[in-house]
């Protein structure tokens, strides 16, 4: 058991708060499936943002598919917007080793070109295994490896943490 | 006593080979339905292509032609970026006497990762997938009258995308079932994914009176057999089983069982009317009905590539 308490709602505020500062008026907003995807689709809405926000699924791209094989087919790509040139604000719950960004960037260059991609995230881990960094980050804490940090959506759209230890 | 897996799957079920749909759990059958819609959504992309078979080897080992099939394998392997070696089996080693296992065993020795068997002999792939290294994954292609799976899960990729749920539907199969590995494929799909009404349809030469005990409705009379369907599966009528006493003659079948509008306006005014091709118009199809607008003969060639993309990637993810 842990003893480690993340308040999910208010790293929401705050994250929501520093991307005002951080986003043109072109920029879109793109969610890493799961929990990216809902929270990017809650920030489209609180910042009023027009169109709609991406999705977008790491699967396709992952590099332990040798090990994991292909996760259910639900979590789909879904960018309603061209990505051609677009300035792309790349949402997710957790930034840990940087491989699920490595491989959500390579399903993003799938699409287009972007003219540049960035990321903020609600938690930063650390733990980093590529050269890959949040120009954003709500929080930034340190778990042993053996912990798994994930963000659930209670059915009124507010969010909580879960830690769960491995073993 | 020893309880003996199921081939295809793993300690964990999960799938490793695709040699049947018979005895699949119905987990694993929507899982690559689902799956399969992801892929489809790659050919929208800029680059159709995605990584995941990147430095796989596939081999697509035809010991019976079929130009068609092997070519739609050998693009849902590009498209997953494998190296696909085709070998024309039927012009090289097998004509030079050697068995089948010998040429698998050098296959093997050339680092293949997948075959991919189409055969004239039933259970030519189980024997593969029995005998190659635990690394090495099998999917048949088809294998004498016993099974197709992939044309099988195309088959149900069809029906869950014109119709949605299983649960509610009758779907008629047309025609030389008791020569068609496709239809018993469709049936074990059919009948695993929930379709309380499946009708086998044909002469009495062409149906095997005991798929009944499958739970299946044999009609010999084809207004019987489709009135209300929502989903026609006309089946090739091979023209090899016309010269024996199996049929009179092609005119005579076409007479009885052939698809025209007349005897489709006895289906349910939505269903939908699949064909695995190729279709031997004016012998089980009317040229109108297979260019008309129930007739979702291209679509299943279309997903076709994505539930091979969504069998190859979802076996070569799962270890032996």
């Amino acid at each position: 058991m842990t003893t480690l308490q993340l308040d999910a709602e208010a790293l929401y505020v705050e994250l929501r708060e520093g991307l005002r500062g951080l986003l043109r008026p072109e920029s879109v907003l793109v969610g890493t499936w799961s929990g990216g995807a809902w929270l990017a689709e809650r920030l489209h809405a609180d910042l009023q943002r027009p169109g709609k926000p991406g999705v977008i699924s790491s699967t396709l791209h992952r590099d332990d598919f040798g090990s994991r094989g292909l996760a259910s087919g639900s979590d789909a790509t879904s960018l309603p917007f061209a990505i051609d040139g677009a300035h792309i604000m790349l949402i997710d719950d957790v930034l840990y080793t940087g491989r699920t960004v490595r491989a959500v960037i390579n399903e993003l260059f799938d699409f287009g070109r972007p003219a540049s991609v960035q990321l903020a995230v609600l938690v930063d881990r650390g733990g980093r295994e590529l050269p890959i960094a949040a120009v954003f980050a709500a929080s930034r804490i340190v778990l042993p490896a053996s912990q798994k940090l994930t963000l659930a959506r209670v059915d009124d759209g507010r969010f909580s943490f879960a830690v769960r230890t491995q073993s | 006593m020893l309880h003996r897996r199921n081939p295809q799957l793993n300690a964990n079920g999960e799938l490793i080979h695709l040699l049947s749909i018979e005895g699949l759990p119905q987990a694993v059958l929507t899982q690559i339905l689902d799956t399969a819609s992801t892929f489809l959504s790659v050919n929208d992309r800029e680059v159709k292509k995605v990584p995941l078979l990147r430095g796989k080897s596939v081999f697509n080992l035809f010991f019976e032609n079929s130009t068609r099939t092997r070519t739609t394998f050998e693009i849902a392997a590009k498209r997953l970026s494998a190296d696909v070696i085709n070998l024309d089996i039927a012009k090289s080693s097998a004509s030079k006497g050697e068995s089948l296992l010998d040429t698998i065993a050098n296959l093997s020795a050339m680092h293949a990762d997948m075959f991919v068997v189409r055969h004239s002999e039933s259970g030519a792939p189980h024997l593969i997938a029995q005998h190659c290294a635990p690394h090495v994954h099998v999917v048949n292609a088809g294998d004498g009258r016993h099974a197709h799976p992939t044309q099988g899960l195309l088959d149900m990729y069809t029906i869950r995308h014109f119709k949605r749920d299983f649960t509610q539907l009758s779907v008629a199969v047309v025609g030389d079932i008791v020569h068609s590995r496709v239809a018993r494929s469709d049936i074990h799909g059919l009948s695993i994914l929930g379709v309380p009404d499946i009708r086998a349809v044909g002469p009495k030469t062409l149906v095997p009176s005991d798929l009944r005990e499958m739970g299946v409705r044999v009609c010999h009379d084809m207004a019987e057999g489709i009135r209300g369907a929502d989903v026609i599966i006309m089946l090739r009528l091979q023209n090899e089983r016309m010269s024996g006493a199996l049929l009179p003659s092609a005119s005579e079948f076409y007479k009885s069982y052939g698809l025209t509008p007349h005897k489709l306006a006895l289906a349910s005014p939505d269903a939908i009317v699949m064909h695995p091709g190729p279709i031997n118009r004016g012998v089980e199809i009317d040229s109108t009905v297979a260019d008309g607008r129930q007739s979702v003969i291209l679509p299943q060639v279309t997903f076709g590539i994505a539930v091979r993309m969504a069998v190859m990637s979802t076996i070569a993810g799962n270890a032996a």
